[in-house]
């Protein structure tokens, strides 16, 4: 172990080896945080997500890039009945609610969207309610009545008659101070009320309601399109790259240099088949075939890494090894293994593959984050696993809704950066590692 | 030893060179083309699921036939029995013509037999700009974008980075040197990861170039004018490509070149004090030729697969894109041929390195490709 031990003295020396054991000790860390404080199950389903998202603003930006750049994007606020004020006034079998939902707007920009969640626990008759909008400068804006049903999603924003009598938008009309002149609406700040009056008629029934004001910033990392949080997939996307980089370069690795062994060590027609094999294999475009399997078989992660550790056996890599393995096939050592009775499996797999092992360990550590780069191109090409959130996922998102375009450039950098850490953090230490364990390289 | 004796010794000397030479040619085409032949049938296997795509396709053939027939006022007075015979009769035709009541395995090898001689079959939903619906044509009309940016990108990086290698092998150790070393790493990220910062930065931050395809929109009147389009759209991927290979290329081939010129002759060459030019040329880049050429090859084969993604990150028009498209569509016919195409230029290129490294390899000629 001593060679070892001496190999990791000497990479201390090596700054850019400590930035990347240090970026690779991050992401490791990152990723034990996330597989224990987002279980893999609860994962799937928030990356799944559908309703339990709807709280969530559509393509709010990162809350702390918009502070760096001096902005003053609101964030989501809901305003729930259950700490308002209501008045509750009981008639014969049923009762009037009546409840305000207040709050502050103190920002220079306009919400991205509203809406009303309104949910009621009748037994026959439906509830009535009717809304009234009241401004700070004491406007009442009638936003009309309707029945509920259960749970009710009134979307505020997309009432086309309010639209129509606002002038704009509805979360830009409601909230715009009155005295304009021609140009853009401006905010007016101060206290918004919505007013519920209800009618309830049956006796016991409630009435709860959430006014949400969507924000335009969320959280660390962001919303997108479907209003997940980005910060799930960002999170689960470090476990994931990790360990399927890991997986394929172990996995083609091992193989390879196992096959590349067992040729130079039986020699002849195992040989020649091993050869021909990994001339053929260089002939199969990878990539190709990778997209092909994605298209017609399954999108899954684990295949995909099925195949490439499959494709990956017979790499060129094979006719590299073999050239380090031929003179050691001669090497005294073998000879006196061979004398004391030493199988043909133990011969190849503790005498030769340790001997080649160190001059390997950079060309593994380098192909890490090949192998994640090759997971975020093919999610890229849309070939991303289904159910598992990625950063290719996220990227692939974004290309897919012209996040560039749209000038939603969180949604594309931040699974851009993240890749940029591991690729770097691997890719400095190999080429430390290169050269702690390649002699012939030291001395330049 | 005078000059005429000299040609006269050389003149059979060529002559043997030349015929090893070919026979060695014909030799590599032959097992070079065993290869394509195992590799494009492998193809055909994983793409056809051994066998499964012919059911998917019988379950289409009959729910089509079935829906024609239905559709077609001819055959609306006909009872439900003589319908369903006339549908089963359309099936069978249609199962005949593509000859699947025959055993997968038979057809497999005819699928080889078309696909060697490049008969790719018709696309199922795609086709070309020109309106051909062949296969084969779908993507001829791709190969020449595909080839014009990743030869140019190609020659640039490998150019390049061998000239700036022997510089910098030349004084190792300076700032310039470090800075190379340092920067190495960067090559982690694939050529469309850089793209895309590309993109950003210089497509929607400061519009000064577009953001993806080959020429602009409506296609410029004249020749010059179409090739200063094609060549403003060729800026951003070019760049890309070169960002992303040219630091590691730089680095190994300073690396090599550094060891090679610690040899004893070249140091004899120094001793002498010969230019170091000459010293470059002669006895550094002459005997390291094979191995230059040899990574400059792979380097193409390993660009090839990155093509794909570039492409369609920059929406250019080449076989990248369009082997995309075909899996938006699913058009089996259309990725096969795609693939085949792929195995195809991976194997010209390795054809075409053996053949320099004949050439270029003075132990080939003389032991005529009896490694």
């Amino acid at each position: 172990m001593s060679p070892w031990r001496e190999g990791f003295r000497q990479l201390r020396r090596y700054p850019s080896a400590v930035v990347g054991l240090a970026l690779i000790a991050a992401l490791v860390a990152l990723s034990i945080y996330t597989v224990i404080a987002i279980p893999y199950g609860q994962a799937l389903e928030l990356w799944r997500g559908g309703d339990q998202w709807r709280m969530h603003p559509v393509n709010a930006r990162p809350v702390w890039v918009d502070r760096i750049t001096g902005g003053d994007l609101p964030q989501t606020r809901i305003v729930s009945s259950r700490e308002a004020e209501i008045e509750e006034q009981p008639f014969e079998g049923g009762s009037q609610i009546s409840m305000v939902l207040g709050f502050d707007y103190r920002h220079t920009a306009f919400p991205s969207e509203i809406n009303l969640f309104l949910s009621s626990d009748f037994a026959e008759r439906q509830p009535f309610v009717r809304l009234v909008w009241e401004t700070p400068d004491g406007r009442e804006i009638p936003l009309g009545g309707r029945r509920i049903s259960g749970n009710e999603r009134i979307s505020i924003s997309q009432d086309w008659t309010l639209e129509r009598r606002l002038g704009e938008v509805p979360h830009v009309g409601l909230l715009a101070a009155a005295d304009r002149a021609t140009g853009p609406p401006r905010v007016q700040q101060g206290r918004y009320q919505l007013r519920l009056d209800a009618i309830v008629f049956e006796e016991g029934a409630g009435l709860e309601a959430d006014l949400v004001v969507y924000g335009r910033a969320h959280g660390i990392a962001g919303t997108d399109h479907q209003r997940r949080d980005l910060m799930v997939a960002l999170l689960w996307g470090t476990p994931v790259a990790l360990a399927f980089g890991l997986l394929a370069a172990v996995g083609t690795t091992i193989t390879t240099l196992v096959i590349a062994a067992a040729g130079v060590w039986f020699g002849g027609w195992v040989d020649a088949v091993i050869q021909r094999l990994t001339e053929i294999n260089i002939i199969l475009p990878m990539l190709p075939i990778l997209v092909m399997v994605g298209a017609l078989y399954s999108t899954s992660i684990w295949v995909m890494l099925g195949v490439v550790i499959v494709l990956g056996i017979f790499s060129a890599g094979i006719k590299m090894y073999r050239a380090m393995l031929l003179p050691i096939r001669h090497a005294p050592y073998i000879e006196a293994a061979r004398a004391y009775g030493a199988g043909n499996a133990r011969i190849i797999l503790r005498y030769m593959i340790p001997r080649i092992l160190p001059v390997l360990i950079p060309t593994f550590v380098t192909l890490i984050p090949t192998f994640v780069f090759l997971e975020a191109s093919l999610a890229l090409l849309g070939l991303g696993d289904p159910v598992l959130p990625t950063w290719g996922k996220v990227m692939n998102d974004a290309q897919a809704q012209s996040a560039l375009y749209h000038g939603f450039y969180y949604w594309v950098l931040s699974p851009a950066v993240l890749l940029m850490v591991t690729g770097l953090g691997f890719a400095m230490l190999g080429f430390a590692l290169d050269r702690v364990f390649n002699p012939r390289l030291r001395t330049l | 030893m005078n000059p005429r004796s000299g040609s006269a010794m050389s003149r059979p000397g060529m002559l043997r060179d030349a015929s090893r030479l070919a026979v060695f040619t014909v030799k590599r085409l032959f097992a070079l083309f065993l290869t394509v032949l195992v590799g494009v049938y492998l193809t055909i296997i994983i793409a056809n699921m051994g066998g499964q795509v012919d059911e998917l396709r019988m379950v289409q053939i009959r729910s089509t036939v079935a829906e024609q027939v239905r559709a077609d006022p001819a055959f609306f007075d006909l009872p439900a029995a003589e319908r369903n015979e006339l549908i089963e009769r359309r099936v069978q035709l249609d199962v005949e013509r593509l000859r699947l009541d025959q055993p997968f395995i038979l057809r497999s090898f005819d699928y080889l037999y078309q696909a060697i001689r490049l008969d790719l079959g018709r696309a199922e939903h795609m086709h070309s700009d020109a309106g051909a619906r062949e296969v084969y044509r779908i993507i001829v009309e791709r190969l020449p974008a595909t080839l014009l940016l990743f030869g140019t990108a190609n020659l640039l990086v490998f150019f390049v980075s061998v000239f700036m290698a022997l510089a910098l092998s030349r004084r190792y150790g300076s700032w310039l040197d470090r800075a190379v070393i340092a920067l190495a790493p960067s090559s982690a990220a694939p050529a469309w990861f850089y793209g895309i910062f590309l993109i950003l930065i210089f497509a929607f931050l400061a519009p000064l170039l577009p953001a993806g395809g080959m020429v602009r929109v409506p296609p410029p009147e004249g020749t010059l004018a179409y090739a200063a389009s094609v060549l403003r759209h060729m800026i951003l991927p070019v760049t890309a490509m070169f960002f992303s290979s040219i630091f590691i290329s730089i680095y190994s081939w300073r690396t090599f070149f550094l060891i090679h010129s610690s040899e004893d002759y070249v140091e004899m060459a120094r001793a002498k004090g010969l230019p170091p030019g000459q010293i470059e040329r002669r006895y550094i880049l002459r005997p390291t030729l094979s191995p230059i050429i040899t990574s400059f090859a792979l380097m193409l084969i390993g660009l090839w697969s990155g093509a794909i993604i570039l492409e369609q990150v920059f929406n250019w028009p080449g076989l990248g894109t369009l082997l995309f498209q075909a899996i938006g569509h699913r058009d089996t016919p259309v990725i096969i041929g795609s693939v085949v195409i792929f195995a195809y230029l991976l194997a010209i290129t390795v054809f075409l390195l053996d053949i320099l490294y004949a050439v270029l390899d003075p132990r080939v000629r003389i032991e005529g490709g009896r490694s």
